[in-house]
């Protein structure tokens, strides 16, 4: 087991399924000399060369696009989106061609492609560079969506997202890539359609992804210390949504918080909802909860921008609010 | 009338062309003409839905480049893709089935008249959306390009031909593409099928200079313009491209200057076209003017193009009836293919 960093693990998963299959390639901008701009493609170039680490001009829809139509001749790209938010450009590659076109074209073509970079709300990038994108994403038919939230997940994420037939949107988080963990050094992928239980409880189900994860963990041990014991589930799996993982939980505590990253209106958190209150209702003692940022574009100011995404704190006055509800 | 462009001079000397290729042209264009004609019809008798833009007119583009090409090259069209399809060698039964959105039409009934495709005959769409074929064809030339030097795959040296209008060379994926192409000397025909309108916008009202195919050398690309009513010199222009193409040298841009004898889709009144500029065009109907060179060259009798004219006619007959009778998709089968069944892999 050795130590590693989150964009590391992620770079040697790219690593490795490069070196297992010659038709996995990575295209985007800075990707190759640069080493892309998270550094998560460091030292490829001089590896595979320029052709399987390409730098493309910065021209998002139509590299996007490019690697649908190389994908649906039998290769396996991998996109880097600079930042996610500049994927808002390739929207229509997304999501008409990489997302719907398997379907319309009645199984004549498939898309094994992954579409990955750093979103979500950073150190005040302001708003265009603090985006989640998932959100947006999520009623794109044909596309699996991941978001990954430990060097351990990641790796085996990524790997699994690279291998997979279809579609990936592949969600990393600006201020984890710096993220510290031991991770086996052997190979192995996890499943894309899994959620992770982080922290079995009783209580309340908290159910959360990418950096609220650790926002999260941090309310937990206030949580701990005061005597309540939450169930922590990091969804991982964006869409589909890991309906098993999340029922059984519910079935437990009958009580669901959700703590998201993306704005409220739209978000993950709303499809959530709907769906446990579709699924799950004679479960619950208590309406579903969430605490998602604020509908508003990030703004700069530090205090501000603090304001816009969830607390630990809010987290844990959340809880003890719902323990407190007589049911 | 808008002064119309000077066609460029080609003499049909330049050209060597065995009887049988002459009448693998014929045949193609006849087959494009009367399948469209057909799907008029039956638009018109509510056998097919939803947008429908016919090809009547534009034959020599699709006959010209496509037959020019070998059947592992791709092909990437618009929504105006059923003759495209066809010339690609998608059988006009499994063509006229998708319109009827039937389970045998080429995309299992999911994708209709914007939507063909064919894994098989290397079809890469039908894109609905303008512009947005160009990238995916780009994308199809690059793994070409890839798999010949990673891969290390000699026989990769697949071309793609990209087709598109005059509205679409105004978008942003158009230069995009024609930068990239040439950058990584992408083995790529981009083809402009320039029949002056976008819908109802006048190609001149949209477009700062007119000829598109001057556009090809600011991004270090030949660019050819070709009359696009003569499918000897679309024949000839292509092959010229196909062959720097598959000898990796790269893309070209070619600008073939044509005409839509129907409406922008069968749902378009078409009031703005002049009738002056509509029988200007339709005085070059590229399949009579092939018809008139086949006779003239002794490389076929009328006797023989009439039996020609027969035989596609019953194939067009006979896809219509298989798509009549042909099964709609099951409709316990609504998901399939929205994502790659695993259970089967
Ligand atoms: C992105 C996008 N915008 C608008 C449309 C509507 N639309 C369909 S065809 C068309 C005109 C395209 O003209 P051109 O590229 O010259 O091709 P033509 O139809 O003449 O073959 C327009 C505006 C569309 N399908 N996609
Ligand atoms: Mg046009």
């Amino acid at each position: 087991m050795a130590e590693v960093l989150l964009f590391n693990a992620l770079r040697d998963a790219i690593d490795e399924e490069m070196a297992h299959d010659a038709t996995v390639l990575v295209m985007g901008e800075d990707v190759g000399q640069y080493g892309g701009s998270y550094k998560v493609t460091k030292g490829l170039y001089e590896k595979y060369g320029n052709l399987r680490v390409l730098d493309t001009p910065i021209a998002e829809n139509s590299f996007t696009g490019m690697a649908v139509g190389a994908a649906m001749t039998g290769l396996k790209p991998i996109i880097e989106g600079m930042n996610m938010g500049f994927l808002l450009l390739a929207f229509n590659q997304i999501a008409n061609n990489a997302g719907m076109l398997p379907y319309t074209s009645g199984g004549n073509f498939t898309m094994p492609m992954v579409i990955r970079g750093p979103g979500g709300v950073g150190r005040q990038l302001g708003a265009e560079h603090s985006q989640r994108l998932e959100a947006y994403f999520q009623a794109v038919p044909g596309l699996k969506i991941v978001a990954c939230s430990t060097p351990y997940n990641a790796k085996g994420l990524l790997k699994s997202a690279i291998r997979d037939p279809n579609p990936v949107l592949f969600f990393e988080h600006v201020l984890l890539y710096n993220l510290k963990e031991h991770i086996p050094d052997e190979d192995y992928c996890l499943p894309l359609n899994r959620a992770e239980v982080v922290h079995p409880g009783k209580d309340v189900t908290l159910l959360t992804y990418s950096r609220m994860r650790h926002h999260v963990l941090q309310a937990l041990k206030t949580l701990t210390q005061e005597g309540f014991n939450p169930e922590v589930i990091d969804l991982i799996s964006l869409k589909p949504l890991d309906f098993e993982t999340i029922g059984a939980s519910i079935r437990k505590t009958h009580r669901v918080i959700i703590v998201e990253e993306c704005m409220r209106t739209g978000g993950i958190g709303a499809e959530l909802i709907a769906s446990i209150n579709e699924r799950f209702f004679d479960e619950l003692d208590a309406p579903v909860v969430r605490l998602s940022s604020q509908d508003i574009p990030t703004p700069y100011n530090g205090m501000l921008e603090s304001l816009t995404i969830v607390q630990p704190q809010q987290i844990v006055t959340a809880v003890k609010e719902m323990m407190a509800l007589q049911v | 009338m808008v002064q119309e462009r000077i066609l460029p001079q080609f003499s049909s000397t330049q050209v060597k062309l065995s009887r049988k290729e002459g009448l693998t042209l014929y045949e193609d264009m006849v087959l494009g003409r009367y399948f469209e004609d057909k799907c008029a019809e039956m638009y018109y008798r509510g056998k097919m839905f939803g947008f429908v833009h016919l090809y009547n007119g534009q034959e020599a583009v699709s006959s010209g480049v496509i037959k020019a090409m070998r059947a592992d090259d791709y092909v990437c069209s618009t929504y105006r893709d059923h003759v495209h399809a066809l010339s690609a060698g998608v059988p006009a039964r499994e063509v006229m089935a998708e319109l009827f959105g039937k389970a045998t039409g080429c995309s299992k009934g999911r994708g209709g008249s914007m939507h063909l495709f064919s894994a098989e005959h290397n079809l890469l769409g039908g894109f609905a959306f303008v512009a947005e074929g160009i990238p995916v064809a780009t994308g199809a030339a690059f793994q070409s390009k890839y798999r010949r030097e990673v891969l290390g795959d000699a026989s990769a040296d697949q071309v793609t031909a990209c087709f598109f209008g005059d509205g679409a060379s105004n978008n942003g994926q158009f230069f995009e593409c024609l930068n990239m192409a040439t950058l990584w000397k992408l083995p790529i025909l981009f083809v402009v099928e320039n029949n002056k309108w976008a819908i109802g916008m006048a190609h001149d009202r949209a477009t700062s200079d007119i000829e598109i195919y001057r556009k090809g050398p600011a991004f270090g690309m030949p660019g050819v313009e070709v009359d696009g009513m003569d499918v000897l010199a679309v024949w000839a222009t292509a092959q010229d491209a196909i062959a720097r193409a598959r000898a990796g040298e790269g893309p070209t841009l070619i600008e073939a200057l044509t005409y839509r004898f129907r409406g922008h889709s069968l749902a378009d009144p078409d009031e703005l076209r002049s009738k002056d500029e509509k029988d200007h065009w339709f005085a070059q109907d590229p399949i009579k003017r092939f018809q008139t060179y086949l006779i003239e060259q002794n490389l076929a009798n009328q006797d023989e193009l009439k039996a020609i004219d027969q035989k596609i006619q019953m194939r067009v007959e006979e896809a219509v009836k298989f798509a009549e009778e042909s099964p709609d998709p099951d409709p316990s089968e609504l998901y399939r293919y929205v994502f790659v069944d695993e259970s089967k892999s």
